[in-house]
């Protein structure tokens, strides 16, 4: 670096990308945070295994070995066999991806969704505003599991309408978070300077506002993910979700559930899974607002 | 002066802010920030508007660019009225005024580059061919005194007079002809301040610019500007040329005002005039003559009757103020109601 200084005044410096800078910057300080670094790790893991685990397993999540029922763990099965001799840890590898793929389908959904109202709301203000401001307040009244099974016993229940349920409770989260930043930014000087250049409302919305407020959506994606998963799994336990024989992780805490006394680790294993995940993206999305604050510099 | 051509004319501008209330968010009450002023512009001057914060200078200023629609008025600009064009007409308009803004930090997105915010702003007007954008970045660069090799950095890598240059590259790229500076250079050292505005002036020569200069600092105005408005809670109180003011200020306040620049010299006696108490409440003018709480020369007149601006015949041409006593003020016959040297800080 100290010899690169020495250059001549006119060549060109090297100017580091701020997008680079501050993903840099970023990981610099999450690594501070050691709960969140071990979350955002956790989650790496799980996601890669997630895809590639089914692939490792020789095992089928749907054969059942009924000689070997309520089986605890051993050597063979891992996490032991459930009611039907299925193996326990193959099922919870091949949940894996539907129990992320619905976090991060349905954070996905709501916030394609709630951004761009968000965002409307914001920006053109006034009577706009204040409809879809009312409509996200009567979407907060209810509460999440309630709302999720009134739409999922609309839709009929599955896991894509689990995701769809869901995803709409996403939606007030993000409107009333970009809606706040958008406030804050369209008044910025910046923003009128661009106005005073005779740029459209689409320019000053998609250029200048929308990649300055998207910091506290990442965080309440983050968080929202782990919310939307423990959401997914208490539909798919009240049986609103997936169907047999998907081993999907809440639908495996319901099977053990009879056999709690007997064969506790029937559900002791699927829960643990959903509180590893959970917990995970909980305490990556605290250590991410954390290290996205940035009066939490330095 | 009378050969000169009118650039910009406002008539009878208002800016009122509705402040709503109660459950139902009905309009209260308003702020009237700017409230009835007219005046023009002609074609390659500097016009300074100043007053204390509050007065609605800054508001003037986004009233002439629309950034806020104004209550009432009209704002005509090269004979086209502004105020009456389709959002689109005035999209278009819009690269014939510019504005500088005060603060250099707030006044750039962060996220681009200086090439890319120029480029977006000859992108947006279209201006100039895309294949030629590139030449007239480095150009411009060079007029406000950056290096070309700096085009490819953030704002957070320039200091704050660099970032000003910026702004003023980013003002002039569309060629515009009237360039309303917002305080650009209050947020600046006095050693820059000087630089940008010897900047501003080189380009008024070269390029006909009109300047509508908005600032609180009178020595600044002095140094650039052709003619003064002096606004006191959204009226103008006082207008003429610089010289004209500087010398033979008429209306009690641009008095307070003048003897408020400090002298370099701390020998020298002044008469500092001390205005008390506060700017009143734009939301409750006060009646009569907006100054009248805080004037000296205050009597029962004043507090019923709204003076106009006008001419005396011992004025200069062009130079209006808005008292009634100005002319006995000026004779002595009139002696301050209140005293304003007791007391100090």
């Amino acid at each position: 670096m100290s010899n690169q200084q020495v250059e001549a005044a006119p060549t060109q410096p090297k100017v580091e990308n701020p997008r680079v800078k501050a993903a840099k910057d970023f990981y610099r300080r999450l690594k501070k945070n050691v709960p969140a670094l071990i979350g955002f790790y956790t989650i790496l893991i799980l996601v890669i295994f997630s895809i590639i685990g089914p692939w490792m397993l020789s095992t089928d999540p749907s054969d059942t070995d009924v000689i070997n029922k309520f089986a605890g763990p051993s050597a063979e099965h891992w996490f032991g066999t459930d009611h039907l001799g299925r193996d326990i840890f193959t099922r919870i590898i091949h949940g894996m991806k539907l129990t992320l793929g619905i976090g991060f389908a349905s954070v996905f959904m709501g916030a394609a969704m709630g951004i761009p109202i968000g965002i409307i709301a914001g920006y053109y203000g006034g009577k706009i505003d204040a409809v879809i401001m009312r409509f996200i307040d009567i979407l907060l009244a209810f509460p999440g599991i309630l709302l999720a099974l009134a739409i999922v016993s609309i839709l009929g229940g599955s896991l894509v309408n689990v995701t769809i349920a869901v995803a709409i409770y996403a939606i007030p989260g993000f409107a009333r978070i970009i809606r706040g930043s958008t406030l804050a930014a369209k008044n910025l000087e910046y923003v009128d300077a661009i106005k005073a250049l005779g740029a459209g409302d689409g320019r000053i919305i998609f250029k200048h506002i929308l990649p300055n407020v998207l910091s506290p959506v990442i965080v309440n994606a983050t968080l929202y993910i782990a919310t939307a998963i423990l959401t997914a799994a208490g539909l798919s336990f009240l049986g609103m979700g997936a169907q047999p024989p998907q081993p999907e992780w809440g639908a495996m805490l319901n099977d053990g559930r009879s056999y709690m006394r007997d064969a506790g680790h029937i559900a002791f294993f699927p829960g643990m899974a959903i509180v590893i995940v959970v917990l995970a993206f909980n305490i990556f999305g605290d250590g991410l607002r954390d290290a996205l604050d940035p009066k939490m510099k330095k | 002066m009378s050969q000169k051509q009118e650039l910009l004319k406002i008539n009878n501008l208002k800016q009122y802010f509705p402040i709503k209330g109660g459950i139902l968010g009905r309009t209260v009450n308003h702020v009237k920030a700017v409230d009835d002023i007219s005046f023009n512009i002609y074609e390659g001057e500097t016009v300074s508007l100043v007053g204390e914060s509050g007065c609605g200078k800054s508001t003037t200023g986004r009233a002439i660019l629309r950034l806020d629609d104004p209550t009432d008025g009209t704002v005509e600009f090269d004979g086209q009225d502004l105020l009456s064009m389709s959002k689109k007409e005035m999209r278009d308009m819009r690269k014939d005024l510019q504005i500088i803004f005060q603060d250099p930090y707030a006044s750039l997105n962060p996220r681009m580059t200086v090439r890319q915010t120029l480029n977006e702003a000859m992108e947006i007007q279209k201006v100039i061919p895309q294949d030629e954008r590139n030449e007239k970045i480095a150009e411009l660069m060079e007029t406000v005194g950056l290096q070309p090799h700096q085009v490819d950095r953030f704002p957070h890598e320039f200091s704050g007079g660099q970032r000003q240059r910026i702004g003023i590259a980013r003002a002039l790229s569309v060629n515009p002809k009237l360039i309303v500076c917002d305080e650009a250079v209050s947020a600046l050292d006095v050693s820059i301040q000087a630089q940008v505005l010897n900047l501003l002036k080189k380009f008024q020569n070269e390029m006909n610019l009109t300047y509508l200069f908005i600032a609180h600092d009178l020595g600044v105005v002095r140094h650039i500007s052709d003619r003064i408005i002096v606004m006191y809670l959204g009226k103008i109180v006082e207008m003429g040329d610089t010289k004209s003011i500087f010398e033979n200020p008429q209306h009690p306040y641009t008095k307070a005002l003048l003897s408020a620049i400090p002298v370099p010299d701390p020998e020298k006696k002044t008469d500092r005039i001390f205005l008390q108490g506060d700017v009143p409440s734009p939301m409750d003018p006060p009646k009569g003559c907006r100054f009248h709480t805080r004037c000296p020369f205050a009597t029962e007149k004043c507090a019923e009757e709204t003076p106009e601006l006008r001419n005396e015949d011992y004025m200069q041409d062009g130079h209006v103020a808005a008292c009634h006593y100005m002319k006995d003020i000026e004779a002595g016959v009139h002696q301050p109601t209140k005293d304003t040297s007791a007391v100090r800080g």
